[in-house]
């Protein structure tokens, strides 16, 4: 059952308001502020470019395909193979944990808990965005990693089947990619979960009494006339989320026990991610080392506006509700 | 959307801004250890003593310095003394890594930068940009030992030599009681605990140093040129080398390496070293003096870079092989002439005697004595 809107016809005689310079100045203002975001973002994209090509061009090894990172080697021998890979490993073991949660707690606030009990999670919630991510990352080296050494152990014995959950060497710490996006889902709930309580919030009153009238429960309220609303309000939250995740630097830095391996086992301590690499590899790179990590600072870039222009498209096919419009 | 902060989490973000940053900046090859919170530790700062302005020549004026974390501790306590000597002469040392150090002083903004290795070909060729008609040089002042730190419990003495050292930190002995180990500590009770060896995650000068030792003394188990990248097989990475310190007292059966302070610091027991010498060498400050003096300068006219080759071989009794050295890079001529008199004379004062002892209580070990002999001439030549 879907619920479309006719869309809103243009009125027949266009009335020209009166203009002031106020309103010339407003307008160029506003117009100022779009350019110049343009200009913001393609200046980054030209400044990474320009750098990145500089020293990919004296890779000795694939960029792509190279899993070490020695740029200060002579001839400097480095990929991004398995920081693409530990980027977007962690980054979807922490949407598959953050975002159902998300929606969960979402909907509980707007549509299950009393006044009383809503507000207050609400505020917690937004309690967890305020904390550093560095704050994270002391968290997960000095609490989250020794305390989820046991589920480790439980899952190599019982899901090590699948593969993914095999841990090569069962006494090697919890600093694993899996560790990584656990503390990353904690992370990115809060903005998930607020911008979805926004957009739940803004479904008309009206499609859900309308749904009560014909004799829905509560679940297929939700079901019927909010979610469909609300999704592609929710996929936009969820890719906020995501891009924190995928930048996210201090607490993976701090938390993951980085080797340049490439692993299918999310359990072993190895492996990085974009940001993670650059933060250990900067302070000692000579200016061709920097200009190195720019180039996999390129890669990251690319890798998010190929995720957003994805989230676009998505929300673009579903544009009929315009609920929080995305 | 409302994501507000109380202004009680203001306060913790901007702290912890500066911890991220201050992490972020520092992430030089071997990180300083100030915050000694443990008493008895000797990471804290040598006291000054009044006596030092003896050794000190007054210059006015104002300096800019940057680079090396790993003399962090050691610059600190010689800026004090000599500012506390000279009214009006201010030093600014400020500490990030050797690369960055010397980036800055190549791009001009530095009177002198402070690195864990010596200039490259490439960085003296666009020193020469900055040094009016001369070239940046690199000249040895602080020393110290790199220690082995192990988390063995029981074991209060553990002895390894060089191949073993390097088999161990690739992976390719991977228990307490092999025979290797066996073989070097015939007293010891050794658990069947499985190795767990920590390294560094971040690019530093300590992995590069000690990678040099390894790849200098036993060619053969330690398959990998030296690089500031860890490239050992296995193991655990940690940030830092108080992340690596951090790491090692919290695991049991763990080895890792940091500079001494660390070990002092978390006491950590560390390795002595079976070089051939008659007995196992300790990491001390009095050792690494030894071990640095069989070190060759192989710079050419004033620069004074050191090959450290014959001090991570030497068999001299009580010279401890795993050492490094850093650097302060200036120019030989051509240094700019605002700054030249000051830099000259807090150059004279720490490669003095005076400036020199005060190394020994932060850890750092000395300049053996004619190393130095040749640092103080090239140092009064500067121009």
């Amino acid at each position: 059952m879907t619920i479309t809107t006719p869309p809103p016809t243009a009125p027949p005689h266009h009335i020209k308001a009166v203009t002031r310079p106020g309103d010339r100045i407003f307008a160029g203002m506003s117009r100022g502020s779009g350019v110049l975001l343009l200009v913001v973002v393609a200046a980054i994209a030209i400044f990474l470019t320009v750098r990145a090509v500089s020293a990919i061009s004296e890779d000795h090894g694939n960029f792509l395909t190279t899993f070490e990172w020695n740029a200060s080697l002579n001839p400097p021998v480095f990929g991004v193979a398995v920081l693409a890979y530990g980027t977007i490993v962690s980054s979807i073991i922490a949407m598959v944990i953050a975002v159902p949660i998300a929606i969960g707690i979402a909907l509980f606030i707007t549509h299950y808990a009393p006044r009383s009990l809503g507000e207050p999670i609400a505020y917690v919630i937004d309690l967890l965005a305020a904390v550093p991510s560095i704050i994270y990352g002391l968290w997960g080296a000095l609490f989250l990693v020794p305390h989820l050494h046991g589920l480790n152990l439980w899952l190599d014995t019982y899901f090590g089947w699948t593969v993914i959950f095999a841990k090569q060497d069962p006494n090697s710490s919890a600093r694993s990619l899996f560790t990584v996006g656990i503390l990353l889902a904690i992370m990115i709930l809060p903005i998930i979960t607020n911008v979805s309580r926004e957009v739940i919030r803004q479904v008309p009153k009206m499609h859900e009494e309308a749904a009560i009238a014909l004799g829905a429960t509560r679940w297929e309220v939700i079901r019927l006339s909010v979610l469909p609303f609300a999704r592609s309000g929710i996929i936009s939250a969820s890719m906020l989320g995501l891009g924190r995740a995928l930048g996210e630097t201090m607490a993976v830095a701090t938390v993951l026990s980085a080797s340049p391996q490439l692993s299918a086992h999310l359990l072993d301590p190895v492996g990085g991610t974009f940001s993670q690499n650059i933060v250990a590899k900067f302070g000692e790179a000579d200016e061709f080392g920097r200009d190195a990590l720019i180039a996999s600072g390129l890669v990251l870039f690319v890798i998010t506006l190929l995720v957003n222009g994805a989230a676009r498209v998505i929300i673009q096919r579903r544009k009929e509700y315009s609920g929080a419009n995305a | 959307m409302k994501l507000q902060r109380k202004s009680g989490l203001r306060v913790l973000t901007v702290g912890a801004v500066a911890i991220t940053g201050a992490l972020v900046l520092t992430a030089c090859g071997s990180d300083d250890n100030s915050n000694s919170s443990s008493p008895g530790t000797s990471a804290g700062q040598p006291s000054s003593s009044a006596s030092n302005a003896s050794a000190i020549s007054c210059e006015k004026g104002q300096i800019l310095a940057s680079g090396s974390s790993a003399q962090q501790n050691a610059i600190e306590s010689w800026v004090k003394n000599y500012q506390q000597a000279c009214p009006g002469a201010t030093i600014n040392y400020k500490t990030s890594s050797s690369g960055e150090g010397v980036v800055d002083f190549n791009q001009g903004t530095d009177a002198f930068a402070g690195s864990d290795s010596p200039l490259k070909d490439t960085e003296v060729a666009s020193s020469k940009k900055v040094c009016a008609g001369g070239e940046g040089i690199s000249i040895p002042m602080v020393g110290g030992p790199i220690a082995i730190g192990y988390n063995l419990p029981g074991v209060d003495s553990l002895v390894l030599d060089a191949p073993t050292l390097a088999k161990i930190f690739n992976s390719q002995i991977t228990s307490w009681n092999d025979p290797a180990i066996k073989a070097l500590n015939a007293d010891a009770t050794l658990p069947t605990t499985k190795i767990q060896t920590v390294h560094r995650q971040d690019e530093s000068g300590t992995t590069d140093n000690l990678t040099k030792y390894l790849k200098g003394a036993a060619p053969s188990a330690w398959p990998y040129e030296h690089a500031k990248a860890w490239a050992g097989k296995g193991g655990q990475a940690a940030a830092k080398s108080s992340g690596v310190a951090a790491l090692v007292k919290q695991t049991e059966g763990s080895i890792g390496y940091f500079e001494l302070s660390y070990a002092t610091a978390e006491s950590i027991k560390t390795v002595k070293i079976d070089t051939g010498a008659s007995a196992p060498v300790e990491a001390t400050s009095a050792d690494a003096s030894a071990g640095i003096a069989s070190a060759k300068v192989v710079g050419t006219g004033s620069d004074l870079s050191l090959d450290l080759g014959a001090a991570y071989t030497t068999k001299a009794a009580n010279a401890y092989p795993i050492v490094l050295v850093t650097y302060e890079i200036a120019c030989d001529k051509g240094n700019k002439p605002g700054t030249l008199p000051l830099t000259k004379s807090f150059l004279n004062y720490i490669s003095s005697e005076d400036g020199q002892s005060q190394l020994t209580a932060a850890g750092y070990a000395p300049l053996p004595a004619e190393i130095a002999t040749k640092v103080r001439s090239t140092v009064a030549a500067l121009s």
